[in-house]
């Protein structure tokens, strides 16, 4: 019956991996994963930032792949995010599809000027409701969408050159032809 | 005009802090009839806030708790059903955003670890009380056994 003894030893155990666990995580706790990747992007249609008569719509973007991403120019991290979307768009690899989310169009335009601007295309959200439906909760996050209109990836907090040769490029099919770009 | 004493102005400040964190609060809704107002305060209040997280829709001041309420309020207006806009946020946020997660495989754990819990203590808890109660049984009979001085040693038990 000696064995007896180590049953709280083991109960000790089990409870102090699971907390170890959680304290592990517990960094990455902001990162809440999507449950949309690997299904269908949400189909929409809005203004264009640049000009309101024109539109952006999802049916413009199948047969190709591309970068949704969600920014701001209230947001911090998209500003600092926005010479690695230059790079990337440099790349030629795979467009960036703009959804300017909750700004003012003159403030968007401005800063773009001054900026720089890495987008094919830019989508204007001042409302809100298109950021929810691709299950937004934050800027900037950036998605990437295959040519058949699936989510692929999805990624949150500034792209940086590292994310984008470790979590992107792998994802994209001409990767290899211009690795470690 | 007399100006306030110190003590008081002092006390107004006092006050005037305490009730500063609801000065942002929430502008209420209001749906066309008693029933919507009912359901709309129900769904918000079961939402999670993406952006703090800790808080309910119905409880946070930030600009992406008031769009998701208002697109619960045009979906309500259109006509969806409870289940309806439950699917809409889960299918594009996760179960991360109901505060009462359901019972599916991926929460079993979370819905049964504190009754396992409870049961395996109880258990576990009683066997011990019963084995403790049959060694002092045990104890009392010994007492009059020649040689047995009476003098507690330990170890002996087992």
């Amino acid at each position: 019956m000696k064995g007896r003894y180590l049953i709280p030893l083991g109960v000790f155990a089990v409870i102090a991996t699971m907390l170890a666990l959680g304290i592990e995580q517990a960094p990455r706790k902001d990162l809440v994963p999507s449950p949309l990747i690997g299904k269908a992007a949400p189909i929409f249609s809005l203004p264009s930032l640049a000009n309101p008569r024109k539109l952006v719509t999802s049916a413009q973007l199948r047969g190709h792949w591309y970068l949704f991403n969600v920014w701001g120019t209230w947001c911090i991290s998209c500003r600092m995010e926005e010479p690695e979307l230059l790079a990337i768009a440099r790349t030629g690899l795979v467009p960036l599809i703009g959804l300017d989310w909750k700004d003012t169009r003159s403030d968007a335009i401005t800063y773009l000027h001054r900026a720089g601007d890495p987008y094919r295309k830019i989508a204007f959200d001042p409302g809100g409701l298109e950021a929810i439906q691709w299950g937004v909760y934050g800027a900037p996050e950036t998605f990437l969408v295959n040519p058949q209109g699936i989510i692929v990836y999805k990624y949150i907090g500034p792209i940086t050159p590292g994310a984008w040769t470790r979590d992107f490029l792998p994802r994209l099919p001409a990767a290899h032809a211009v690795a470690g770009s | 005009m007399r100006r306030l004493p110190p003590l008081r102005t002092a006390l107004l400040t006092a006050l005037a802090l305490l009730v500063a964190p609801f000065a942002h609060a929430i502008a209420p809704t209001r749906m066309p009839t008693p029933a919507l107002q009912a359901r709309y305060e129900r769904l918000i209040h079961g939402f999670r806030c993406m952006q703090c997280q800790d808080e309910s829709l119905a409880n946070s001041p930030v600009s992406l708790a008031a769009d998701m309420r208002r697109q619960i309020r045009q979906m309500l207006m259109a006509g969806r059903t409870d289940q309806q806009i439950r699917h809409f946020f889960v299918s594009r946020y996760g179960y991360f955003i109901l505060f009462k997660p359901p019972f599916v495989l991926k929460t079993a754990w979370l819905w049964l670890a504190p009754g396992v819990l409870l049961v395996t203590g109880t258990v576990s808890a009683g066997w011990v009380i019963r084995r403790r109660a049959a060694l002092a049984a045990a104890d009392d009979n010994d007492e009059d056994v020649p040689g047995d001085d009476g003098v507690a040693r330990p170890g002996n038990h087992n």
